[in-house]
């Protein structure tokens, strides 16, 4: 065995015998990105000079919070008994907002290495994306990360893992990502245990595309796993699910910058360039065949990606909306995920309601907005999707409180989640506490280990977006986690809590909630308003009312001094000045009704922190 | 009175004093008036951020002996200067002397420092000399002597007549001093004011009045009646930071306010500027009232204040430096700001709002005149004088003075 293979195999005339691909399947912070360095390093694809952490990881927001939101693809050499193979190593999004890109990852792989911290044992994540991987027949090599730490408990976590997979605690690979300990072994792993990729050279091509990533200089590039057949430079290619046909501009492998070559062959993993220019034409999931000889058949599986959170993204200088709608426009080229269309609001102005497949997804976009095009943005509370009947059977969808109807309704449905909570079993009752106040329908309970419990309930999806994550957090001492998919729907006892300042419904801190928590939000909405709006010349009352029936009130008392008492000749520029600041700071004043409101106020009001923290405190 | 600590940002002001054109377009039909700040105090007040020095902390020119000469030397100076910037010498409408405590100074230093000035300039017939004072810095004497050199009106540093107050606000007067001193002034044949000072942490509401009544007991002409403010980088405000003492409230403000204005009108003084009060209009302090006109007025002192003709300055800061400027020569200001029409009338319309005598509602931008009606819906100013054509304060207006004027220059 040597560390690298002399002679790397050339794609496009590579025997399928002598090609693995697999995938990592671990959470955030196990340390997936490093081990991918590792390896990267080891095998010599990246020159010891060149390299940089988290080398897979292109965008500042991925290494910056250490998650993976685009998968990667990289075709490393590696010799073992004196044959070179070529692995292909599929970096998979680490989020659970991210879970269908994570099942298309899975469906391109015959392996996959499950990456656990042995200080912290699996997560709700990984464990989904573990059972996803053997319901799709993957080989599962079972690997500990981090075994250097001192906290590290590999014996536990190995009997863990072998618990869950179905072998044993002593065939679990101890590994460091970071001091590079049993990495060299874990490759040999691959070769040995993964299968080879069996395909039909000669049948009509067929390659699954498992990303699809905008690239400013190359336009769209496509990363596929070829199943069937070849696909080779020059060729129009054709999208199963749409028809739509595109010349096949370049065709390489990634090793990991790109390397164009003279095809893929089967069981070859790479990346195609057809000039298109929006992610949309070359969907994660689709199956790309020949134009000249299609295949009869997709691959299967393929989805569109459905928004599951909604949030209104306001500019907070309204002259910059130009700006935010070019940036959404942008981003969008680069994401199938995000869907957004124009929307008004009276108390925050032009904007957009924006959907997300989770509240991750949410926040790194609000982030790339602000930081990649210096956006200063107020998003909404976000929000799910509710299917309202009216009396006259009409049926509407609703995304936006502002939407809700106003006139009799006969049903209101919300969309639920399986969720899945990992955490030691000490935290058991205070879990179940949660799911219960948040209207969850218990599934059942597992012992993963003597102490690590599997808690399944069913919660409606808009009682886990706002802050529900960061309370289980908090309850678990950090230990909890959380994984969940969409589960169909259900019908609830739903009302709308408008919130008015003056008399006047501020449409921005409106909100959808059950009946029996309508009481709740009102207060705590009212309460906080009349900590962050200033007292202003007359009195303010703040309601917040279910249709007419007012069910919260809170009041901002008119204030009755605003005057410089001393104002004499040594004072007059100074008080000059300070007028010219007041003057500036009305500027950053929304107006509601003849109520000024800061913008400050309208952020805090809206952000989930000062919520989590509220309701942790009762 | 007395220039605040924080001096603003402005141009640089040049060596030889001399005026941009715009001060000296006009000056002949403005009127002119003299502002002396003696920088001196005994102690030091844990509330006071002006710019003022306890005996021992200076020396040379700057010192409290020296100090008379110095600033008869930047009135020598303003006078060459004006001259040199084709001002013309007017007559001085009013003088003032603030501080710091003026009366710590020798009467003759006063007198002194009056009769250059009027030698200079000359003094208008009926004009107003008015000398801050401490209640425990004069003496029958020295008043007499204050009126015999030509002063005509003396302001008593009063703040409060409850010693529990005065304890907060480190003033050591002793409360029974002011009628007494009150008193030898009308003898010298002054007119008479107090300063009062409201909201002072721990200052009850019955306090407040006991103090009111106190001031109205002693039938002064005019009335300053100012509510405590708590300037950053005073031991007050470290205090407050600390929680030593509570914070500042400004609903009890108000609240002061209404009741002194209410004891005040009912003893027969009458306001006439947001925080001013006088016995008949005579009796209004026409030096005050100069500020706020926008007449002219040279500022002669350390971190003193200027205008003329839309040109402000200020002097340096320091005593010390103050005095070595003058003695190079030179003159002591330490920046201006040279206003263009706009900004005037921004500080017309701030300045002038405060006043009882009201605004000219035709001299208001469209958008300003378009702001009154709202103003007399929301009962902050008075709606027959409105429609008259002259915009004054209601009580509620007179406490909202800054909206009102924000309002009329959006």
């Amino acid at each position: 065995m040597s560390p690298k293979a002399r002679t790397a195999p050339v794609p496009a005339a590579t025997d399928p015998a002598i090609i693995r691909n697999f995938c990592i399947i671990a959470h955030i912070d196990h340390g997936k990105s490093t081990l991918a360095d590792r390896m990267l390093q080891l095998t010599g694809v990246v020159e010891p000079r060149d390299m940089k952490a988290q080398y897979l990881d292109r965008m500042d927001i991925e290494r910056e919070r250490g998650i993976t939101i685009k998968s990667q693809a990289v075709r490393i050499p590696w010799e073992v008994d004196g044959t070179a193979y070529c692995l292909n190593m599929i970096d998979t999004p680490g989020h659970v907002d991210f879970t269908y890109e994570v099942s298309r990852s899975l469906a391109a792989c015959e392996g996959a290495i499950l990456l656990v911290d042995a200080a912290q044992g699996i997560e709700a994540q990984t464990l989904a994306n573990l059972y996803l991987a053997m319901e799709n027949n993957l080989t599962i090599i079972p690997v500990l990360n981090k075994i250097d730490l001192p906290a590290a408990q590999p014996e536990k976590y190995a009997a863990e893992l072998a618990n869950l997979i179905g072998g044993k605690p002593e065939d679990v690979l101890k590994v460091s990502g970071k001091t590079g300990m049993g990495v060299e072994e874990l490759l040999d792993q691959i070769v040995r245990e993964l299968p080879a990729p069996v395909g039909n050279p000669d049948a009509p091509a067929r390659a699954m595309i498992f990303d699809s990533v905008y690239d400013t200089y190359r336009g769209v590039v496509t990363y596929v796993r070829v199943v069937d057949g070849k696909l080779s430079p020059r060729e129009k290619i054709q999208m199963m699910s749409t028809r739509a046909t595109h010349e096949l501009l370049e065709i390489g492998v990634s090793s990991p910058e790109p390397v164009p070559s003279k095809g893929l062959g089967v069981g070859e993993v790479g990346y195609l360039i057809t000039g298109v220019k929006d992610v949309r034409q070359s969907k994660v999931g689709d199956t790309v065949t020949t134009f000249l000889k299609p295949a009869a058949e997709s691959l299967g599986g393929y989805q569109d990606a459905k928004p599951m959170v909604f949030s209104g993204l306001y500019p907070l200088d309204g002259t910059d909306y130009p700006v935010l709608r070019d940036a959404l426009e942008k981003l969008m080229l680069n994401d199938a995920a995000l869907v957004y269309e124009p929307e008004t609001s009276a108390a925050l102005g032009f904007g957009f309601r924006v959907g997300f497949l989770g509240l991750l997804h949410l926040e790194i976009t609000r982030e790339r907005l602000e930081r990649e095009y210096k956006l200063d943005l107020i998003s909404t509370a976000p929000n799910v999707e509710y299917e309202v009947t009216l009396e006259d059977k009409k049926v509407i969808q609703v995304t936006n409180p502002s939407e809700y109807p106003t006139g009799k309704i006969a049903e209101v449905r919300e969309p639920m989640v399986a969720a899945t909570i990992l955490a030691p079993n000490e935290f058991v009752g205070a879990i179940m506490e949660l799911c219960q106040s948040r209207r969850g329908i218990m599934g059942g309970m597992d012992y993963l280990s003597e102490d690590r419990v599997e808690i399944r309930y069913r919660l409606p999806l808009a009682e886990i977006v706002f802050d529900f994550f960061d309370i289980l957090k908090s309850k678990t001492r950090g230990y909890g986690s959380l994984d969940w998919k969409a589960d169909g729907e259900q019908v609830a006892d739903l009302v709308k809590v408008d919130i008015m300042l003056q008399g006047e419904q501020v449409d921005a801190f409106s909100a959808i909630t059950h009946r029996d928590k309508a009481y709740a939000y009102g207060v705590m909405m009212t309460g906080k308003l009349r900590e962050l709006i200033p007292r202003q010349q007359f009195e303010v009352p703040i309601q917040a009312a279910i249709g007419a029936r007012i069910i919260a009130r809170e009041n901002i008392r008119a204030i009755r001094k605003d005057v410089l008492a001393k104002c004499y000749g040594g004072d007059i520029s100074r008080k000059r000045k300070l007028l010219e600041k007041q003057k500036e700071g009305k500027k950053r004043m929304k107006m509601v009704g003849r109520v000024e409101v800061p913008q400050e106020a309208f952020i805090a009001a809206l952000s989930s922190d000062d919520t989590s923290k509220d309701k942790s405190k009762k | 009175m007395t220039p605040p600590s924080t001096l603003p940002l402005g141009d640089p002001a040049p060596a030889d004093g001399l005026l941009p054109a715009q001060a000296a377009d006009g000056a002949a039909g403005r009127r002119f008036s003299l502002y002396a700040h003696i920088p001196f105090c005994a102690v030091r007040c844990g509330y006071c951020d002006f710019n003022t020095y306890t005996a021992t902390e200076l020396g040379g020119g700057a010192s409290q002996a020296a100090y008379a000469a110095t600033a008869v030397k930047e009135i020598t100076f303003a006078a060459r200067a004006l001259d040199l910037s084709g001002v013309p010498a007017r007559p001085m409408g009013t003088v003032f002397f603030g501080g710091g405590t003026p009366t710590l100074l020798p009467a003759g230093d006063l007198t002194a420092i009056l009769a250059a000035a009027v030698d200079q300039w000359g003094l208008a017939a009926d004009a107003e000399v008015t000398t801050e004072a401490n209640p425990d810095s004069v003496t029958a004497d020295s008043l007499r002597e204050l009126a015999d050199g030509g002063f005509t009106r003396v302001s008593f540093g009063m703040q409060s007549a409850v010693p529990h107050v005065l304890k907060v606000l480190d003033r050591t007067h002793n409360p029974q001093r002011v009628p007494q001193a009150v008193a030898w002034a009308r003898e010298a044949g002054l007119n008479v004011s107090v300063d009062l000072i409201y909201g002072t942490p721990g200052e009850s509401m019955a306090d407040w009045e006991t103090s009111v009544r106190a001031a109205l007991s002693y039938e002064p002409d005019h009335i300053s009646a100012y509510s405590l403010i708590v300037e950053e980088g005073t031991k007050l405000a470290a205090q407050i930071r600390r929680g030593q003492v509570p914070d500042i409230d400004d609903d009890d403000h108000a609240a002061k306010y209404e009741l002194a204005d209410a004891l005040f009108a009912e003893a027969g003084l009458h306001w006439y500027e947001v925080s001013n009060w006088a016995r008949t209009p005579a009796d209004a302090c026409r030096h005050n009232l100069a500020y706020w006109r926008g007449d002219d007025w040279w500022g002669v002192g350390p971190g003193a204040h200027s205008h003329v003709g839309g040109v402000r300055w200020w002097n340096v800061k320091h005593p010390t430096a103050y005095a070595g400027r003058l003695e190079q020569g030179l003159s002591p200001a330490a920046g201006r700001e040279t206003l263009d029409p706009a900004t005037r009338d921004v500080e017309r319309i701030m300045l002038g709002s405060r006043l009882a005598e009201g605004l000219a509602v035709e001299t208001l931008t469209p958008a300003g005149r378009a702001a009154v009606a709202g103003l007399i819906a929301a009962e902050l100013v008075d709606p027959r004088a409105a429609f008259a054509g002259t915009l004054v304060l209601t009580l509620k207006g007179r406490l909202l003075g800054d909206a009102v004027t924000r309002a009329l220059l959006d």
